[in-house]
């Protein structure tokens, strides 16, 4: 193969390594090997330059001043939204809600879900979305932020939440989930589209397809899926989806929240406050379109911006002619690369004995779980960080799902295109010094 | 292998993980009390039977690490037999151990407990090793209720 072949085709590592300083930094004394991308991922320069000249030379508030600095503050802002559209495949701008996380998201939808939109300044009563016996859908390995939410519009409104339970695998039991649409009473369905502590990719296009035909609306949880794959939400027929910027190469503080139009123009308000308002007085007051209505008080401008950095940042690693035929290639490219690294670090992590991995879900994104035979989760994560290895141990607030795959707790490496297979090298190898930390004393123990 | 790792997981510690020394249900304690740490889903069960001020029994229950299970074995050992106030002296005098950074007096007081002092240079591992210790509080304070760390 040719070296231009070779460049168009694949990432450059060793160049998109220089983009992210922080990845030659020393963790106690070794190199980083940071595997905690799930967690969240990091920045590279471009994100952070663009942040900086937002301060710098742009810094204002939006939609508000007639000054020059804060024009130049909206255009910038307003370009970030146009560009999170173009990320996702929505069909406007409007539909793209700009909040201070994926929680943010979701809990959005689901307090909207479970209020009632009456008009202010009237004495007419609307009924929430939600009602009394209606059904909640959520799978065995959401995210606590995709369960808790629900809880708490279920209890104000007197729904019920029912789990959809997953394989040993870790995947959606599919049948299960068909024969759950047919009580006729299923208004939600929540599902990750990625799970953060398995890593499957969830079939959400056929869940969505089914939700429909029973009459329910589809939230797909989109923290993990917006990293890992080319996302296109009319392609998904996702009514909702949310993504959690920081986890996708942006500043923390910001998340989008994609909303199918006509489904929020029907909610009512979330907060309250300005630039969500057309007028206020006291006896009445009137909101503001979309996606205004839903972003009350001041944004996180700079880092929107800086979100709509990192989308340039990702579509700079792919060629074409538009922003949309970029972000496409360079998601075939990202795609390849995750797909060659968790394969590897699948074989390696196999290999080694008394380890199993929790989650073996075809097609997985690179979440790679596991569990060693009497070492728990947190005593491999401090012996691993003692190698410059971050990795995270724990439920991945997930109790639900940990409870399912009945441990308490496990260990997770997790990667971005950016991750070598050194560094995969360099994992095994410490899973290896933790058996043997662990092992040092279990023979003479057991001759007693 | 890091040494300071070795510090950390002594042998001891790794002895009382793997073969954990009172770790079972008492059937009639005088008082219990649960411990959990949200942090990381870990939760113990610490069942104590007094007798006239005097710890008679106590034992635990639970899943957690290393640090968390060796820590809960040491202190069973370590207050049985002891009144209820030296044992509440006893969690004083770890508890100032392991949070105390940079610490390197020597505690003659708190016999095998010491082996636990690595976990002050762990900020993230020192609620595991207070945990049973937050939790045995509660029995001897007759609090039922759920202890957490956060």
């Amino acid at each position: 193969m040719s070296a231009s072949l070779t460049h168009r085709k694949q990432l450059d590592i060793a160049k998109i390594r220089n983009d992210f300083e922080i990845l030659s930094e020393n963790a106690n004394g070794r190199p980083l090997v940071y595997l905690d991308n799930a967690a969240t991922s990091q920045k590279p320069r471009q994100v952070l330059e663009a942040v900086d000249a937002f301060y710098l030379h742009a810094n204002a508030n939006v939609h508000r001043g007639v000054h020059f600095l804060s024009q130049k503050a909206t255009t910038k802002y307003d370009a970030a939204r146009e560009k999170i559209q173009t990320l996702l495949g929505a069909r406007g701008p409007e539909e793209i809600i700009l909040t201070k996380g994926c929680t943010e998201g979701i809990n959005l939808v689901a307090t909207c879900m479970s209020s009632p939109n009456s008009p202010l300044g009237s004495s007419e009563r609307r009924q929430p979305y939600l009602g009394v016996g209606d059904e909640i859908l959520l799978s065995n390995m959401e995210h606590h932020s995709n369960i808790v939410p629900w809880q708490l519009a279920a209890t104000r409104v007197g729904a019920t939440v029912k789990v959809i339970p997953i394989t040993d695998s870790g995947e959606i039991d599919l049948d299960a989930y068909r024969a759950l649409l047919k009580s006729g009473k299923v208004k939600v369905v929540g599902i990750v589209h990625v799970s953060n502590s398995l890593g499957t990719v969830n079939p959400v296009r056929e869940m969505a397809r089914l939700a429909h035909e029973a009459g329910a609306i589809v939230i797909v949880d989109g923290a993990q899926g917006g990293p890992h794959l080319r996302v296109n939400v009319q392609d998904l027929d996702a009514d909702f989806y949310t993504l959690s910027c920081h986890k996708l190469y942006a500043p923390t503080g910001v998340g989008v929240l994609y909303g199918k139009k006509q489904l929020l123009e029907g909610f009512p308000p979330y907060h309250g406050g300005g630039d969500m308002v057309r007028t206020v007085s006291f006896e009445e007051t009137t909101f503001a379109p979309l996606p205004a209505k839903f972003e009350a008080g001041t944004p996180n401008v700079a880092g929107v911006i800086g979100l709509g950095a990192a989308i340039d940042y990702l579509a700079s690693l792919g060629a074409g002619e538009t922003l949309a035929a970029r972000l496409d290639s360079a998601f075939e490219k990202i795609h390849a690369r995750e797909r060659e690294l968790t394969e590897y670090a699948m074989g390696r992590m196999a290999e080694i004995p008394g380890l199993r991995l929790t989650g073996t879900a075809p097609g997985k994104a690179g979440i790679i779980s596991f569990v060693l035979e009497s070492v728990h989760p947190h005593d491999i994560g401090t012996i691993l960080d003692g190698e410059g290895i971050a990795i995270r141990a724990g439920h991945h607030c997930c109790m639900p799902l940990m409870a399912r795959l009945g441990v308490p707790a496990t260990a997770r490496a997790s990667l971005a295109f950016y991750n070598t297979t050194e560094e995969i090298d360099a994992l095994v190898q410490g899973v290896y010094k933790v058996k043997d930390m662990f092992d040092r004393e279990a023979a003479p123990a057991a001759r007693r | 292998m890091n040494s300071d790792l070795r510090e950390l997981y002594q042998e001891v510690i790794l002895d009382h993980n793997r073969s954990p020394r009172n770790r079972k249900r008492l059937d009639q304690p005088t008082s219990q009390a649960e411990g959990h740490n949200p942090l990381c889903g870990d939760n113990v069960t610490v069942y104590l039977h007094s007798d006239g001020g005097m710890v008679t029994d106590v034992a635990f229950e639970g899943n957690g690490c290393a640090i968390s299970t060796a820590s809960a074995s040491l202190m069973t050992e370590a207050v049985k037999g002891k009144s209820l106030a030296e044992a509440e002296s006893l969690f004083r005098e770890f508890q100032k151990m392991v949070t105390t950074p940079g610490e390197d007096a020597s505690h003659p007081e708190l016999g095998d407990l010491e082996v636990l002092a690595g976990v002050r240079d762990y900020p993230v591992r020192i609620k595991c090793a207070t945990l049973p210790w937050h939790t045995l509080h509660a029995a001897i304070s007759g609090v039922n209720e759920k202890v957490s760390t956060e």
